[in-house]
This record gives C-alpha cells, structure tokens and sequence, in this order.
C-alpha cells in the first residue's frame, strides 16, 4: 500500500462516482422472476403446499380408480385410524429433524413405554394412572438420554440414536420376555390403558380418541415451533448452529428439550398404540422409525433442518395412508404400494432440493 | 478525561502452544470509531472476542465504564448492552428479517397469552424491526418477513449491523464487516457505522482495509504479535504509515500518540 492520500478526506476520489449511481444498495427490491421461478419462490415460501397438492390430487386419483368405496366415510376414517400412531410418531420425528437431526429411536421408545406401562398396568397390577405416568416420565427420560448423548458427548444423531434404537429395543425384549400382553388381559385389569381406543361414530365414520389425538398433538406443537421463542429457536439451530449459538440461544440445552418432548410425544403414541392394536407387543411397530422419517420427507420438512412445518409430516403420513387404501382397494398388489411409496420419498426430496436452490 | 468505554490491561490467552494475546492493553473511548488493525493472526479477533466474553482471557482485567467484569459466554456481555457483529453475521438464513433480530431476545404477547402460552408478540417485534431498519436508511418495501437468504451480501450485513445497532447501549464490536462487500454494499456499512456513532454509541472496527479505516476512525489502535503496539490519530499519519507500523517496517511513535 502507498496511499498518499490526504488521511482526513472523507471517501475515497474513486467512489466519487457512486454518487450519480443506482442509490438503492440495501433496498429490498422486487425482482421480476420467470413462472419457474415464481413457483419455486412461492413453494420456498410455503414449504407444504406440495404435500397438500398431492394429497388433494391422490384422493381424486383413488375416488376415481377405487370409486365410491373409496369416498365413503367409513373408508375415510379408517385411513385417519391407520395413519394416527405413525401420524404422532412422524410429529416427534418432525422436531427432531427440523433441528437437522434425524431419531432411528422413536418407534423403540414408542414401544418400550407402552411395555412398561402394560408391565406395571396389567401384570403387576398397580394403579393405571400410574402405569401411565411412569411410561410418560420413561420416554420424556428416553428422548434426554439420546439429547445428552448428542449434545454433551458431540455424537451425531445418526449414530446416537442408532444405538438407542438397538438399546431400547432389547430392554424391550428383555422387559417383556419377548411376549405379547393380551387383549382380554388388558380389558381386565387396565382398561384406561385401551382409552384411545375409544371411538364416536356417526354416519358410517368412526373417529377414534387417537385419532383426536394425533391431530391434537400436531396443533400443539406447530404452536410451539410457530408461535414461541422456543420454537423460533429450534428452527435457528436447525437453519445454521453456530450462528445460533452466536446470536445467543442456548442451543445445547434447546436440543436437550427437543429431544425429550420427542421422547414424551413417543410415550404418548405408546399409550394411543395399544387401543389402536388391541394388545401390547414388544414386536410390533418394527418399522415405525423408517415410516416415521417417510412420513416427515413426503411431508416437505428438509432432511437438512430449518425447513419446512410440521403440518407437512401430518399429510406426509395421510398421504401413504391414501396411496395404501386406495391401491389395496383398486385390487393392486401390497408390493405396488410399497414400490409407490418409494417413488414418493425420492420425488419429495427432489422437490425440497430444487426448492433450497431458490436464488435471491 | 471521562472514564473510558473498555479499559483492558495485561490481557493474555494461550490456546496450547500459540499465545494470540501477549499482555496486551485496550482502550476504547466514549463516542469514539476505533480502528484495530494489524496482520493476520496479530491477534485482533482474540482480543476482541476476549473483550466481548467469547473466551476467557488467561491473564489480565477487564474494566467496562470503570468497572471490572469477567464474562462467562457473549450472552452475558449482551446482557450489558454490548453487541457483536461477528464477521460470518451469525444469522439464521430461513428465518425472517424480524426474527433474525430479534434471536434470543424475543418480545412476548402481553397478558395470559404471553405469561402462560408463552405466545410471541410478532407485530411489536416486526414494527419495530421495520422502524430500526427505515432508521438506517435499509427500508424501501415491506418486507420484514422475507427470509434472510434471499437477501443480497449487503443487506444481510445492513440486517446484522441493524441488530447490533438497536440493542448496543454500551457499544459494538464489528470484525471485518467489509471483507466480503463489494465497493456500493461497503459504502453503505461506512456510512451506518458513522449513524451509529453519531448516536453516541463506540464502535470498535477491525478492517484490513486502510481507505475505510482511515475513512471512519478517530482512533487507530495497531496490534503487532499479540500485543498492542502504539494507537494512532489517523490525522497525523498516512496510510502508508499505519502499515509501515503493523508490519515492523518502521519504528512505532510512543505508545499513546492518539
Ligand atoms: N480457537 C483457537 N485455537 C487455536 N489457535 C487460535 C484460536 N484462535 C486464534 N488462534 C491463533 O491465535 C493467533 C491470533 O489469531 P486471531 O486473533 O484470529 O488473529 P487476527 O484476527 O488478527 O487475524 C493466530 O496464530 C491463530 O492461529
Ligand atoms: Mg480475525
């Protein structure tokens, strides 16, 4: 450098110019976008309304292909009952992976509570709401070992919960001596725990309490991550950590919360899942982790946090509810639907990548 | 002479084998654009990260309007009104322009909705996002809910500097805030810094830029292996001074020239 420029000038002679040119530097302009861009700015902006179109469209396609047995309300509150333990299970799966995190563990947890708290209910014989209680502390417990595990020790969630999965899964088997409790066993001596299982009917449609449920637990957590600084937060440590923590959020000790409410939510569906199927096997729901994420990805929440609402994974997992009954009625073979439900996961991540390449 | 902003002396921070601050002194004024300029890896982001509670310096104290402070985390040091503007932004690129100035301090709805829902009071934080940024000069549409990635360069620093600007009450720290702009967008930082300081609020610049340097500061503090070297009063010296200094090519005037 060997500036001899006079120090105390203000501006430099070469910027002079700048005076006569465009003065709308830090103005947020409008940009005039082509109808590609339009859409992807639009979708950008409302990351479920793919889930919604396709949907919409899927229950056109199968009233049409299925016919009316399809539309009849009985069929559609079927699908709601089908798709409400993995529905709850998609909506634990959604906080996690919208801090960009993923959980192999929810379906582990969801089953692990709902043998304790049939161990406790039914076979020692204590108080349901007890039971109850202790399967609840046990999965909010669950979801803060895998935090702790993530955040304390730096282990990607991947792995923790890969590990988890393996863990919970045997404490199961070894809680449960790798045996059902049966239905009539269940009826006797802890009915409470066959609560939402319960159901109000009217014109054909049966809409089980799970099903309230599920759709309860939805709209209380999209007010959390929607409507509290908790929520804000949990978007900022998916969008970018560092940055977060830099703009001061506690972002260890938020992670912590997200995974034992996820951990909490999954006890929930442990407890709905038994007036769902009846009894309480530790063997049931093996694929509920893979379903879960399914669920989440068609839903349009980015594998890659900070995206996407948790509405998304509600219609992520209504759709697969749609494509299964709507093929399984057009007489098509069960591995047609599982091929379809492939092609759905990989056009949805597609669709969220083009989306991430919005330009400014 | 009115008690300085910051006073720190004999600061010292090791990591492992490298000492990135040797017993170094600071000051920062009231009122005042100070300069920190020196090589790479003087140690100037040390310092100031060691100032702002980002790390715990080894050795030395730290006075904040006369008074002696040990920060844990830099959310402490923001709790006394002290703001950073760190030089990758630290902004969340999905969020909103009003949330993104508003992390980690946000406004809840008076009444039960915000005592036990906890509901956040969107309108209050977007207006007065809104007016921070038309204070600025950054406004033009109304657009407080656009993400922050789709802003350009420049605007995502006006948003940054706008945050540190609204919440400072005791002053900011900006760590090369023109590194990454080109010549318009870097204008316009100029120009918001010298708003601030005209609200009475120090600011505190690191910049390998002399021309924005020279521009801006009343002071210049020069950091040279890990320690201050000498502060300078950009009138008295040229460019080519100031950089004779930083890199050993000439002899430092006393160490308080300014
Ligand atoms: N977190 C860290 N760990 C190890 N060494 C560091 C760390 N931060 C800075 N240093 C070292 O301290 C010295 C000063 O760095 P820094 O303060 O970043 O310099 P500057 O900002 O002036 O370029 C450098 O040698 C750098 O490598
Ligand atoms: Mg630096």
């Amino acid at each position: 450098m060997s500036e001899s420029a006079t120090p105390t000038q203000k501006g430099q002679d070469f910027e002079q110019v700048l005076d006569q040119s465009d003065a709308k530097v830090a103005a947020f302009e409008v940009k005039h976008h082509t109808v590609l861009q339009r859409i992807q700015h639009v979708l950008h902006n409302n990351p479920t309304l793919v889930p919604v179109i396709v949907l919409v469209l899927s229950l056109f396609a199968f009233g049409l292909i299925a016919g009316g047995k399809f539309f009849s309300p009985f069929n559609l509150s079927l699908i709601m009952q089908q798709v409400s333990i993995i529905g709850m299970l998609a909506a634990a799966q959604s906080l996690i992976i919208i801090t960009a995190g993923i959980d192999l563990s929810v379906a582990a947890i969801m089953v692990l509570m709902s043998v304790i708290m049939g161990n406790l209910g039914v076979n020692l014989g204590l108080p349901t709401p007890i039971a109850i209680a202790v399967g609840l502390i046990g999965g909010a417990a669950a979801g803060m070992m895998n935090g702790l595990l993530i955040t304390k020790i730096k282990l990607p969630p991947f792995i923790t919960t890969l590990g988890t999965w393996s863990i919970f899964f045997a404490l199961n088997l070894w809680l449960s001596g790798a045996q059902s409790i049966r239905s009539q066993d269940i009826d006797e001596k802890a009915p409470l725990l066959k609560f939402f299982g319960n159901a109000v009917s009217f014109g054909g449609a049966r809409i089980t309490f799970g099903v309230v449920l599920m759709v309860a637990i939805f709209g209380v957590l999209w007010y959390m991550l929607n409507k509290t600084a908790w929520g804000r937060h949990v978007y900022a440590i998916g969008d970018d950590k560092d940055a977060a923590e830099m703009s001061g959020i506690r972002t260890d000790r938020t992670l912590v919360t997200v995974y034992m409410l996820a951990g909490l939510v999954c006890a929930i569906a442990g407890w709905a899942s038994v007036g769902r199927v009846g009894s309480i096997s530790p063997q049931s729901f093996y694929e509920g982790n893979l379903q879960s994420i399914t669920a989440v990805v068609i839903g349009g929440i980015s594998l890659f946090g900070g995206r996407g609402s948790i509405m998304g994974a509600l219609f992520g997992a209504l759709i697969v509810g749609v494509f299964q009954s709507g093929l399984r009625l057009a007489g098509v073979d069960v591995l047609w639907q599982v091929f379809a439900i492939g092609w759905l996961i990989i056009i949805a991540v597609a669709i969220d990548q083009w989306i991430r390449r919005v330009s400014a | 002479m009115t008690t300085p902003v910051v006073q720190a002396r004999g600061i010292v921070k090791r990591y492992g084998h490298v000492t990135a601050i040797d017993h170094s002194d600071f000051e920062l004024r009231a009122g005042e654009v100070l300069a920190v300029i020196g090589d790479n890896g003087a140690g100037k982001s040390s310092i100031v990260k060691a100032i702002c509670g980002a790390t715990t310096p080894d050795e030395g104290e730290i006075l904040i309007e006369g008074k002696p402070v040990r920060f844990n985390s830099p959310i402490e040091a923001r709790e006394m009104g002290i703001e950073i503007v760190y030089q990758n932004l630290a902004l969340s690129p999905a969020l909103s322009i009003a949330d993104n100035m508003f992390t980690g301090r946000e406004i809840r709805k008076e009444g039960w909705q915000g005592k036990y829902l906890r509901m956040l009071d969107k309108p209050a934080m977007e207006k007065f996002a809104r007016d921070k940024l038309t204070e600025l000069g950054l406004m033009t549409v109304q657009s407080i809910k656009q993400p922050v990635e789709t802003l350009s360069g420049g605007q995502r620093q006006g948003v940054a500097v706008a945050r540190a600007a609204a919440f400072a009450t005791k002053f900011i720290i900006m760590d090369e805030p023109t590194a990454a702009l080109g010549v318009k967008e870097s204008r316009k930082v100029l120009e918001l810094i010298q708003d601030v300081r005209a609200r009475g609020i120090p600011i505190i610049l690191i910049s390998h830029n002399m021309p924005h340097v020279f521009e801006v500061a009343d002071r210049i503090h020069i950091h040279r292996l890990g320690k201050r070297l000498c502060t300078i009063d950009p009138k008295d010296y040229t460019m080519s001074d100031a950089v004779a200094f930083m890199t050993g090519a000439k002899e430092p005037p006393a160490e308080d020239a300014a």
